[in-house]
């Protein structure tokens, strides 16, 4: 349990009706959020939910309308913009467009916020030099961003977003340009900046597999509320809400949907059960020994088995072949070791 | 031809003239008008330094101003031009009307070339905590520098158009010369080599803006 270096509490951010008699916009309401040291915090949805709008509150891009929020141990909600520039020297940030001055090299580019926190020419040239080692782009000092591919000028985007050496990091859909190779070269690189920097990263994304990469936490948003939040592990193995589930639906490849079941049944006539497994709790071999005791044939006919943090869960779908009681025999006792759902 | 000949020197003095009324209205105009555009972008809604009052009246200011036709308005700016140079005629109140409705003219084009920079790149700087001012010095104006040079070469043709009509109220330059010496006396070969010269002189300039474009651009 770290430190909370995030904390927003009953924030809400309502934008002005765009038309004369129009309702408000609520893009934020009422949100909840405890950001702790050290975590890599995920907030997913599908776009137009509010996560962009929820991460500029952080960092005051965006004011919010209601509601506190502590970055740091500060208030900043109602701080006017000019006290708020010391602040956002704690806090770097990296855009899905990555956001780099053309007219700047890259390491222009990295030096641009140490100029604006007024570090000495000679402490910039440093700083420069060790982020472009760490970034892996020393070579590139001298190039212009339109040289640069996606990757590269992501990189460049982390090495700016830190040359204040922030403890808070803000990745705005930082890996939705990229392809998916270099999407998990970018993530690599934010999981070192976590690890070995202990930056506080917050992940904005509606791509399932980065939260499943990189994020200890996640929070799922939807029309500008958090309606479900935990450890990756818990959200994924077991989500609470249809929304969660259809994005973990998307890298889980766990319970088959109704037209897939449909094809299923066509061609397993027998009683079809789904078992979630989830962690080490659940010894699979036990599951099925139970079945073999009371002379069930069983098939896997669907599922898959996922691991989050070196941690397994999953689904197996399994097709059964035995008389009923025998089936409810070898379920009753099956219920007492993991989850059963039957597909009806 | 030979009348052209014997006019050689005030050729000269005209062409020299018009580079004098250009470069001045240039130097206030351009000044002027990256004020008034940097005022138009900036005080836009959901811009930096948002201000809708003061949006509306630029605005409006840049819309009344600038459909006015040119030889029209210098007439119409000698009271001014007598208050602000001291004088209703010649070069002076010329370069006054000319720098006064390039600014509104060059505003707007500064107005569009400012928005061609990308929100993303403003919101970049303003995260790791620029205020206003230094988003306009190193964000906003390097990274419109491109356009804006290619703007402004634009812009020196429509002075020399304008410059040309400083004769009107007793300005000098090729304009005047043409007019006087070529048109009154009909003599088409003098009003020629006046639009020749003017020719020459604007593609000059729209190489250099060129040359400088392509540098900031760095491609």
């Amino acid at each position: 349990m770290g430190e909370t270096v995030v904390e927003l509490r009953d924030v809400s951010k309502v934008y002005p009706p765009t038309t004369r008699g129009g309702s408000p916009v609520v893009a934020i309401d009422s949100v909840d959020l405890e950001v702790e040291a050290g975590d890599v915090y995920g907030i997913i949805g599908y776009s137009g939910a509010g996560k962009s709008t929820l991460v500029r509150l952080i960092n005051a891009l965006e004011r919010s309308t209601a509601g506190s929020i502590v970055v740091h141990g500060q208030e900043i909600a109602g701080l006017p913009e000019r006290n708020l520039r010391s602040m956002r020297l704690g806090i770097g940030m990296i855009f899905q467009q990555f956001n780099l001055l053309n007219s700047r090299t890259v390491a222009g580019n990295i030096a641009y916020p140490l100029e604006v926190a007024g570090r000495s020419k000679e402490e910039r040239r440093e700083r420069v030099e060790e982020l472009l080692q760490f970034v892996g782009l020393a070579d590139k000092a001298k190039a212009y961003p339109d040289q640069l591919s996606g990757g590269q000028k992501q990189r460049v985007g982390i090495a700016r977003a830190l040359a204040t050496s922030p403890d808070i990091l803000l990745a705005d859909e930082a890996t939705s340009a990229l392809d998916p190779e270099t999407t998990h070269e970018v993530l690599a690189l934010l999981q070192r900046v976590n690890r070995e920097f202990g930056v506080t990263i917050i992940v904005i994304t509606h791509e399932m597999d980065v939260i499943q990469t990189i994020a200890t936490k996640v929070a799922v948003m939807d029309r500008g509320r958090v309606i479900e939040r935990g450890d990756v592990f818990d959200v994924f193995s077991n989500p609470q809400t249809a929304a969660a589930a259809r994005f973990v639906g998307t890298v889980v490849k766990g319970v088959p949907n109704e037209h897939e079941l449909a094809v299923l049944r066509e061609r397993h006539p027998g009683r079809i059960v789904t078992l979630s497994f989830r962690d080490t709790e659940v010894d699979q071999a036990a599951v099925f020994a139970e079945f073999t005791r009371e002379g069930v044939g069983f098939q896997v006919i669907y599922g898959g088995i996922n691991e989050i943090q070196g941690r397994p869960f999953g689904h197996l779908t399994l097709a059964l072949t035995a008389d009923a009681t025998s089936v409810d025999a070898a379920l009753a006792r099956v219920r007492t070791l993991t989850t059963v759902t039957e597909a009806r | 031809m030979d009348a052209l000949i014997g006019l050689q020197s005030q050729f000269w003095t005209a062409t020299v003239e018009t580079l004098y009324i250009v470069a001045l209205a240039l130097v206030f105009g351009g000044l002027g008008g990256l004020l008034v555009g940097l005022g138009l972008y900036l005080s836009r809604p959901g811009h930096i330094l948002e201000n809708r009052p003061v949006f509306l009246v630029l605005n409006v200011l840049v819309n009344f101003v600038r459909p006015i036709p040119f030889i029209i308005f210098i007439a119409a700016a000698q009271p001014l031009a007598r208050i602000v140079v001291g004088t209703g005629i010649g070069n002076p109140a010329a370069i006054f009307a000319i720098s006064v409705a390039a600014s509104f003219g060059i505003g707007r084009i500064v107005e569009q070339n400012l928005m061609t920079v990308t929100p993303g790149v403003i919101e970049a700087a303003r995260s790791v905590g620029a205020g206003p001012w230094r988003i306009i010095v190193t964000v906003l104006l390097p990274e419109a520098l491109g356009p804006l040079i290619l703007g402004y070469t634009f812009v020196f043709v429509a002075l020399v158009d304008m410059a040309t009509v400083a004769g009107y109220i007793g300005g000098g330059g090729l304009g005047n010369f043409a007019l006087v010496y070529g048109y009154r006396q009909f003599n088409p070969v003098v009003t020629w080599a006046a639009v020749l010269l003017i020719i020459v002189l604007v593609q000059l300039v729209q190489f250099l803006g060129n040359w400088l474009a392509r540098k900031a651009f760095r491609r």
